[in-house]
């Protein structure tokens, strides 16, 4: 009898083991993943049914035909290409101004050392939204332009400026300084050496600043059911709307649902990475 | 010598006239800031000491306001529901959150893909996910009950029974916002040095006491971030409870935010709900405080 190598004897069972813990992994990834995957794909069979297959019991999982009837609903019967069209209007307004106010802002505060005002930013981005609301409710009363896109644009910077100065922020200090010293040495004015400089290089940065606010400002509800009129409302208004009004009518509701998202959605595919610095990049610096 | 000291003070001149140039950039914004940020802080603090409702006469009335909050037990019962409902939605997605980095830190195939469906339901729009756990949560004809069903549970009333109606929606919150934790986690393992898992190794550690002794230790600053940053947002947490519950059954989930925004938008109790803003920003502020006095406090002891 040959001798048994102790080597192989002992790479069996950790191969065993390799295989238990790639099971066990598999297992861990799909524990994690199901959540998000199935409340999506709900979403997606519901507003791909009709209304008898979407309050059967036991549910109907596959949609079988499906069916585009909800989503044709919705676009003839509701007004939703109007309020796609304020979502988009004060989104990108809102973003926009906050871009055009906010990189400077934030290159100011890196550069200039301005703590005091980066601490501004903090507190108000821990403030809930409703503390802004009241008072910006009662000066559009008084103004008398409660109810127009221009109300809903101007409190939606309440989100998207403190969003865009952070990033701008956390990436202008991440920056080299060397080219822009390069520059001022050069006989730049400080104002050439952003514009000319400093801009290009933080276009990145820029990019992923514009996309969180916009996503923020697209997402929110609290300011366009206060301050929205009938014509003015945003699609999260829209939606919710829909739901108290045809109470048990899911299909449509549910294609309403997913329309509203589906612009976060995929545009977040784009900010993946920097997601926590748009979110989280305030407390981890302070 | 004599040159370079007249150099470094023409530098420093200029670096000082510079901080003067950047105040510029920063005005614009600062502008904007006073006129939608700081104009309504200011403006709420005036109408907390007024008597003050859309219709009637405004009155100053000093600090009644707050007089009267701290008797009403409606607000007050307001406070420990936050809380519950806080506490639940900032240790579960904590615990979670941990598991799902530590799965989201090893290899296997479409990890990429994968990570992005995880990460997904925090940047969906809130409004549109309470809608489809509206209707998930039906206790007759809702998907959530028939999964049960499949292994054995009864039907749940979910969010149609006050014993119920805060764990089913700090449910949706742990669904929509454990993805920022693993987030915020994922990228302190990928910080962690490799040396102390080979010795750990070499002696013979299992994985939960390499997890226990090494890995908790080093992302604990982590978790920090991420335990202050869910615990100010749940605190904060609007647009799913309004759209799922209301505040009810009854008032069973009327957190602090649901009755601020009834106070004001369906009563028009302006004076009233600026009062309990004021309120609600001090309890946010401390407990921000407290979190970060906390994690100064943990750094310390390392």
């Amino acid at each position: 009898m040959e001798s048994v190598n102790p080597v192989r004897k002992f790479e069996i069972p950790y191969r065993l083991n390799r295989f238990f813990g790639r099971v066990a992994l598999f297992g861990a990834v799909i524990a994690v993943v199901s959540p998000a995957i199935f409340v999506f794909f709900w979403m997606l069979s519901l507003s791909l049914k009709n209304e008898i297959d979407n309050i059967a019991y036991p549910p109907v999982f596959i949609p079988a035909p499906p069916t585009l009837d909800n989503y044709i609903k919705i676009f003839s019967e509701s007004n939703y290409v109007l309020y796609a069209y304020n979502s988009v209007i004060v989104s990108g307004m809102a973003t926009l101004i906050a871009l055009l106010v906010g990189v400077p802002a934030g290159y100011g505060i890196a550069k200039g050392k301005a703590q005091g005002l980066g601490m501004l930013i903090m507190v108000a981005r821990i403030t809930p939204g409703l503390s802004y609301l009241i008072p910006l409710f009662m000066l559009f009363r008084a103004l008398q332009i409660s109810g127009t896109l221009l109300a809903l644009t101007i409190s939606h910077l309440v989100i998207t400026i403190p969003m865009v100065v952070w990033v701008m922020i956390s990436f202008f200090e991440d920056m080299h300084p060397e080219l822009e010293e390069a520059a001022l040495t050069d006989g730049c004015n400080v104002w050439q050496a952003f514009y000319r400089v400093a801009m290009p290089i933080a276009r990145p940065g820029i990019a992923v600043a514009a996309i969180l606010a916009f996503i923020q400002s697209w997402n929110n509800f609290l300011f366009g059911v206060v301050i929205a009129g009938r014509t003015t409302r945003t699609l999260p208004v829209a939606v919710f709307n829909a739901m108290t009004f045809e109470q048990l009518s899911w299909g449509p509701v549910a294609a309403a649902a997913l329309v509203v998202t589906l612009p976060s959605l995929l545009l977040t595919i784009f900010v993946q990475r920097d997601i926590v610095t748009g979110l989280a990049a305030g407390s981890v610096k302070g | 010598m004599e040159i370079t000291s007249r150099a470094l003070v023409a530098q420093r001149k200029k670096a000082y006239s510079r901080r003067g140039v950047y105040l510029w950039f920063i005005a614009p914004a600062v502008a904007v800031i006073f006129a939608v940020i700081v104009f309504p802080w200011i403006f709420t603090l005036w109408m907390s000491v007024n008597d003050w409702r859309i219709g009637s006469e405004i009155k100053f009335i000093g600090l009644e306001n707050f007089a009267t909050l701290a008797t009403n037990t409606r607000f007050l019962s307001t406070i420990p529901r936050t809380l519950y409902f806080t506490v639940l939605a900032v240790i579960l997605p904590v615990i979670l959150g941990v598991f799902a980095a530590e799965v989201f830190h090893q290899n296997f195939p479409l990890r990429g893909l994968l990570r992005g469906i995880y990460v997904a339901p925090m940047m969906a729009t809130p409004v549109a996910i309470a809608l489809v756990f509206t209707m998930m949560f039906h206790p007759q004809v809702g998907v959530l009950n028939f999964l049960l069903s499949l292994v054995g549970i009864p039907k749940q009333l979910w969010v149609y029974s006050a014993d119920t109606v805060i764990p089913t929606l700090a449910l949706v919150e742990v669904w929509q916002w454990t993805p920022l934790v693993m987030l915020i986690v994922l990228g302190g393992l990928a910080s962690l040095p490799t040396e102390p898992y080979e010795s750990a190794v070499i002696d013979g550690a299992n994985q939960w006491q390499m997890f226990r002794y090494i890995t908790f230790p080093l992302i604990l600053p982590f978790l920090m971030i991420a335990i202050i940053i869910r615990t100010i947002d749940a605190l904060k947490s609007f647009d799913i409870i309004y759209v799922i519950s209301q505040g009810g059954p009854g008032t069973a989930s009327e957190t602090i935010n649901i009755y601020l925004y009834l106070q004001a938008f369906s009563f028009l109790q302006i004076g009233h709900a600026s009062a309990v803003v004021v309120v609600f920003f001090t309890i946010i502020l401390a407990l921000a405080i407290i979190l970060l006095v906390a994690r100064e406090r943990l750094r310390w002891n390392r």
